[in-house]
């Protein structure tokens, strides 16, 4: 649940002022960039992704290692699991494979 | 070294291993505690606790939202979800946290209406895709989480959605810090502070720990590395005599916290008068309540809570683990009654769980450890 998952700005939302397109490992999703409203992201930043909000921007580096120590903490799987499940402009389900608990 | 190797930077680790040992007095035992569960998580995975000499102590400290909620609460929540235009949304980590009368999955599996969801955003998606029914958050979660929570209910009061409603669990750090230092069962020399608490908290409320109670506190990333050097700065203090809040995780925390988060939560939430904690009792101002200009996307206020208070079973130590009282196997239910197939209590089911931590970390190593030995006998 401390998941913190780091993503890379891909663009903004135009129709709504606080969403925005983040991009981890592959998989697309919009994102809430309400908690860095007063420093926004640009497509491009890397960010630190908490239960589908942006915390913190970080450095492409930070973002590299943060993925590597996802990847030993044995969580990677878990949250790459959580950012397929983000859908905050879709339909609110799930597959039904996310409805078993980890 | 175990694992070192497998590291990024297995000589920098090696070097704060040996730095460790050269700053730790021999005549000393000391006795750090890492607040957060997710500290003890990667402490329990790298196994840390090899490349440290044997007097530095980790104790476990409460850090873990879904660990510290007393069982009353879920029964509480399970209580909304009963009626049947109500659907209960909660993370992943709460599913299989045993109520009085099941998990949330197990009343999933008799027919309430449980929903996992990966953000409030997600469960205020679902109210506004579902409207014939009411959607309930059952928020938890420290200050990491808080504002998260917040900002959805902001969202919800802006477009004014009406079939959605939080139950708010969330909890605040420093009460509980304060609590176990005032516990005379808990001697500690200093703290390994949260790592994405103080995202948004910043580093400034740790400052009473230091300068009143006079322990040095050093928050923390949650690398191999990051926790070794947190150890060493920690150490360097213990030997200067002094006590002093730093900052490890620089790149990620910011000595001022989030300024946009902190206002969310001011915005929204209000501190209850005390709330029950488990394991450290009644703790006042330790937990956030729903603003009344919010009061209808608040749950409590919506719906008759039944406000159960529940103890957890008289066997299960789950209060004492907490406070670091106790170490997980030295709970006579470890292992035995008590595994992450069958939990008691929510430690063996939280990520952020020490039961659960050391079970799947040192537990198996030692039983596999049994079994090598006997086979080789």
């Amino acid at each position: 649940m401390c998941l913190a998952i780091p993503g890379k700005m891909v663009e903004l939302d135009p129709n709504a002022a606080h969403l925005g397109t983040v991009e981890v490992a592959g998989v697309r999703r919009k994102v809430d960039l309400g908690l860095l409203e007063e420093d926004m992201p640009v497509a491009g930043d890397w960010v630190l992704i908490h239960v589908g909000f942006a915390m913190t921007k970080i450095s492409e580096q930070d973002a590299v290692e943060q993925m590597n120590l996802l990847q030993m903490l044995g969580e990677a799987e878990q949250a790459m699991q959580e950012v397929r499940g983000y859908c905050v402009d879709e339909s609110g389900e799930h597959e039904r494979e996310n409805l078993r608990p980890s | 070294m175990r694992y070192v190797d497998e590291f990024r930077d297995p000589e920098l680790i090696t070097k704060a291993s040996e730095e460790i040992y050269r700053l730790a007095d021999p005549d000393r035992h000391y006795r750090i505690m890492e607040v957060c569960g997710g500290h003890t998580h990667a402490i329990y995975r790298f196994g840390l606790k090899d490349v440290l000499p044997s007097n530095i102590e980790l104790i476990h400290g409460p850090g873990c939202p879904v660990c510290v909620l007393p069982m009353g609460r879920i029964d509480d929540g399970l209580a909304v979800a009963k009626n049947s235009d109500v659907i209960f949304a909660a993370f992943g980590d709460m599913m299989r946290v045993p109520g009085t009368h099941g998990s949330p999955f197990e009343h999933k599996a008799r027919g309430t209406d449980v929903r996992i969801v990966y953000s409030p955003a997600d469960a205020l998606q679902i109210a506004r895709k579902n409207s014939g029914k009411h959607v309930m958050f059952f928020a938890i979660g420290f200050e990491t989480t808080a504002p998260s929570t917040a900002l959805t209910l902001m969202r919800a009061k802006a477009e004014g959605i009406k079939n959605f409603s939080v139950f708010c669990n969330h909890v605040t750090i420093i009460p509980a810090i304060r609590a176990i230092l005032d516990s005379p069962d808990m001697r500690l020399d200093g703290f390994i502070g949260p790592g994405h608490v103080s995202t948004v908290i910043g580093c400034r409320p740790y400052e009473w720990i230091a300068r009143k109670e006079g322990k040095p506190v050093v928050t923390s990333g949650f690398e191999p590395l990051d926790l070794l050097q947190s150890v060493v700065m920690l150490l360097r203090q213990l030997r200067a005599g002094e006590a002093r809040v730093e900052n490890q995780y620089k790149r990620v925390v910011p000595w001022e916290g989030n300024r946009a988060a902190l206002k969310a939560m001011a915005d929204v939430f209000q501190l209850r008068p005390y709330f029950e904690w488990r394991g450290l009792g009644f703790i006042s101002q330790s937990a956030l309540k729903i603003r009344d200009e919010y009061a209808e996307w608040d749950a409590e206020q919506r719906f008759p809570i039944p406000g159960t208070r529940v103890t957890d079973p008289k066997a299960a130590q789950c209060g004492e683990v907490l406070k670091g009282v106790l170490k997980p196997a030295q709970c006579k239910l470890f292992g035995n009654e008590c595994t992450p197939e069958h939990p008691i209590g929510a430690l063996m089911v939280s990520s952020e769980g020490s039961c659960a931590a050391y079970y799947n970390y040192e537990h198996r190593k030692a039983a596999a450890m049994v079994t090598s030995i006997s086979s080789v006998a």
